[in-house]
């Protein structure tokens, strides 16, 4: 037993050793740096809570601290709502479907920045396709879309909503998986319809999934940098700078660690609310079941 | 007529996936003269000028180089050090179980932002910055909770009388593991090294900051900062981004059906 004890410890050492050094450490130094002033300019100093009010005083940080809440929540409806409609289609038998859910599978394997760059291209004032959709051959009305505060935020949106909902669609597929087939017969010999079907089994048993998707969705959402600092890099006028972004230019580039470490912790913070709920919503499932 | 309804739902699902990077192909297949017609054309004329200037005057394979250096050690040490505490915390009775399996989860969901200072000092002080094994550390740290998550509910499946008789064969917990567990564990290993490499293939953020010289950057950082600060050359970035993606496509394409079964695994066990 002791043997054993001492066996499951040294196993699972490595694993705990890494993931301290290179996380949980890093996360305790951020707390404590967010109440310095840490610049190269001046030495460092113990100011508290001051950080925190510029962070919430700040226009330019309050104008993240809005986009960032702006575009995890679009995001992640717009992810959950066709992520259901790509898991419904990939769920159904047909020819070839192996190849469509590879396909459906391309954007997340698609490396953020090649995505990013993908869509800048798309919407370029000059080559892009959606230009072309929308304009053909005149060419004089072509759109720079990401100059303009709405266009450009809706397209990191966008972006970001063809990147991911293959994710979600995935997460609501095994949900679709598991519900039993006779449920469905039975209620075909009661009479309903296929939408009665929808609506009254397919998305009562759906829920846990749907739920858990758009958490995890949520959570990721929280964490988008790549695709604006490849799309727009805040621009124009900072509208599409995001809270990950604003900390990035604040920690390395202006070299304010002090403040930069809290806005790391702010979004530490919003990313911990959505993992509680998440991780109470799990372990009532458990318990459910 | 039901039938062409869902061919058309079909279609519409392949062209909103692999339409935007059917478009990065077709722009990277294009001469330096077609690329810069307006309206732009669909067709492209099968140039692979870019292709060429892509490898050789920005000499982009190495950052694929420098790519499957770092995403192929990340993968081995990710799969070996995740294989090893999974099954402890799968299949050994030990004090702390739980506890060390919500906190390695729970690394999972923080923010990047907020380790990379303090990952940023520590490379710098071991004189690791600008060095692979300085992104395959943090890289195995932020991975090792999903390989633990999915090799820790795959040990779980395993009958346990598998476990039993090598145990009345006087194997201890080390030589159970290694007998019994890891060759029936070779598909959630594969699955696992797979899903790691990808993330590892992809991710931007750790390596814009830790790697800030051109001879050591990956792909997507080498994709990102690509030449060309007021003209972006686009046929060149065009064909860099088709470069970095082809790889991925083709696992997808091979591997589809064991992605979906890794990226659902904690999903469906809840």
């Amino acid at each position: 037993m002791n043997s054993e004890r001492k066996a499951a410890y040294a196993l699972v050492a490595p694993a705990v050793f890494i993931v301290a050094v290179f996380v949980l450490s890093p996360i305790v130094q951020a707390f404590i740096n967010s109440l310095y002033r840490d610049t190269p300019f001046s030495p460092k100093t113990f100011i508290g809570l001051d950080n925190y009010r510029t962070l919430f005083s700040d226009s330019v940080a309050t104008g993240t601290i809005e986009f960032t809440l702006i575009f995890v929540i679009v995001s992640t409806a717009l992810e959950i709502l066709i992520g259901l409609g790509l898991a419904l289609v990939i769920h159904e038998h047909f020819k070839g479907r192996g190849l469509v859910r590879a396909a459906v599978l391309i954007p997340w394997a698609i490396p953020t920045v090649v995505a990013g760059v993908m869509w800048k291209y798309m919407l370029n004032d000059q080559y892009g396709f959606v230009n072309l959709v929308f304009y053909g051959s005149n060419v004089a009305n072509y759109v720079a879309w990401l100059a303009s505060e709405w266009s450009a935020r809706m397209a990191i949106i966008g972006a970001d909503v063809w990147k991911t909902s293959s994710f979600a669609a995935l997460l609501i597929l095994a949900g679709l998986q598991s519900i039993p087939e006779d449920l469905y017969e039975a209620a075909r010999i009661d009479g309903a319809n296929a939408v009665k079907r929808f609506f009254r089994i397919t998305l009562p048993l759906l829920k846990p999934a749907i739920l858990l998707a758009l958490l995890f969705r949520m959570m990721d959402a929280f964490r988008v940098f790549a695709l604006v600092y490849v799309m727009t890099q805040g621009a124009p006028g900072g509208s599409t700078n995001v809270l990950q972004y604003y900390g990035y230019q604040k920690m390395f580039p202006e070299q304010q660690f002090g403040y930069g470490s809290a806005v790391s912790v702010l979004v530490f913070v919003m990313i911990a609310i959505v993992a509680t709920i998440l991780i109470r919503t799990v372990r009532t499932r458990i318990y459910e079941s | 007529m039901r039938r062409v309804v869902f061919t058309i739902v079909i279609v519409a699902v392949v062209l909103f996936s692999i339409g935007p990077f059917m478009w990065i192909l077709n722009t990277s297949l294009k001469s330096p003269q077609t690329i810069a017609e307006r309206p732009p054309t669909i067709i492209p004329d099968l140039q692979t000028e870019f292709f060429a200037a892509a490898v050789d005057e920005h000499n982009f394979m190495r950052y694929v180089g420098n790519s499957a250096i770092v995403a192929g050690l990340t993968t081995l040490l990710a799969v070996l050090v995740g294989t090893l505490a999974a099954y402890p915390l799968a299949r050994l009775r030990m004090p702390w179980r739980r506890g060390i399996l919500s906190l390695v989860l729970a690394a999972s969901m923080f923010p990047q932002i907020a380790i990379v200072g303090g990952v940023y000092r520590l490379l710098l002080k071991l004189g690791l910055l600008n060095t692979h094994p300085g992104l395959v550390l943090p890289y195995t740290a932020l991975t090792l909770p999903l390989a633990i998550w999915i090799l820790t509910s795959f040990f779980k499946e395993i009958p346990s009388d598998l476990e039993d008789s090598a145990r009345v064969d006087g194997c201890g917990p080390l030589a159970t593991m290694w007998r019994i567990f890891v060759p029936v564990a070779a598909p959630a290993v594969f699955t696992t090294a797979i899903l790691v490499f990808i993330y590892a293939w992809n991710e931007f953020f750790f390596a814009l900051l830790i790697m800030t010289d051109p001879a050591v950057q990956t792909l997507p950082v080498g994709i990102a900062k690509f030449p060309g600060e007021y003209m972006v050359p686009w046929g060149e970035l065009a064909a860099a981004a088709v470069i970095a993606t082809i790889p991925l496509v083709v696992l997808v394409l091979v591997l589809q059906r064991r992605i979906i079964s890794g990226l659902t695994a904690g999903a469906v066990k809840g």
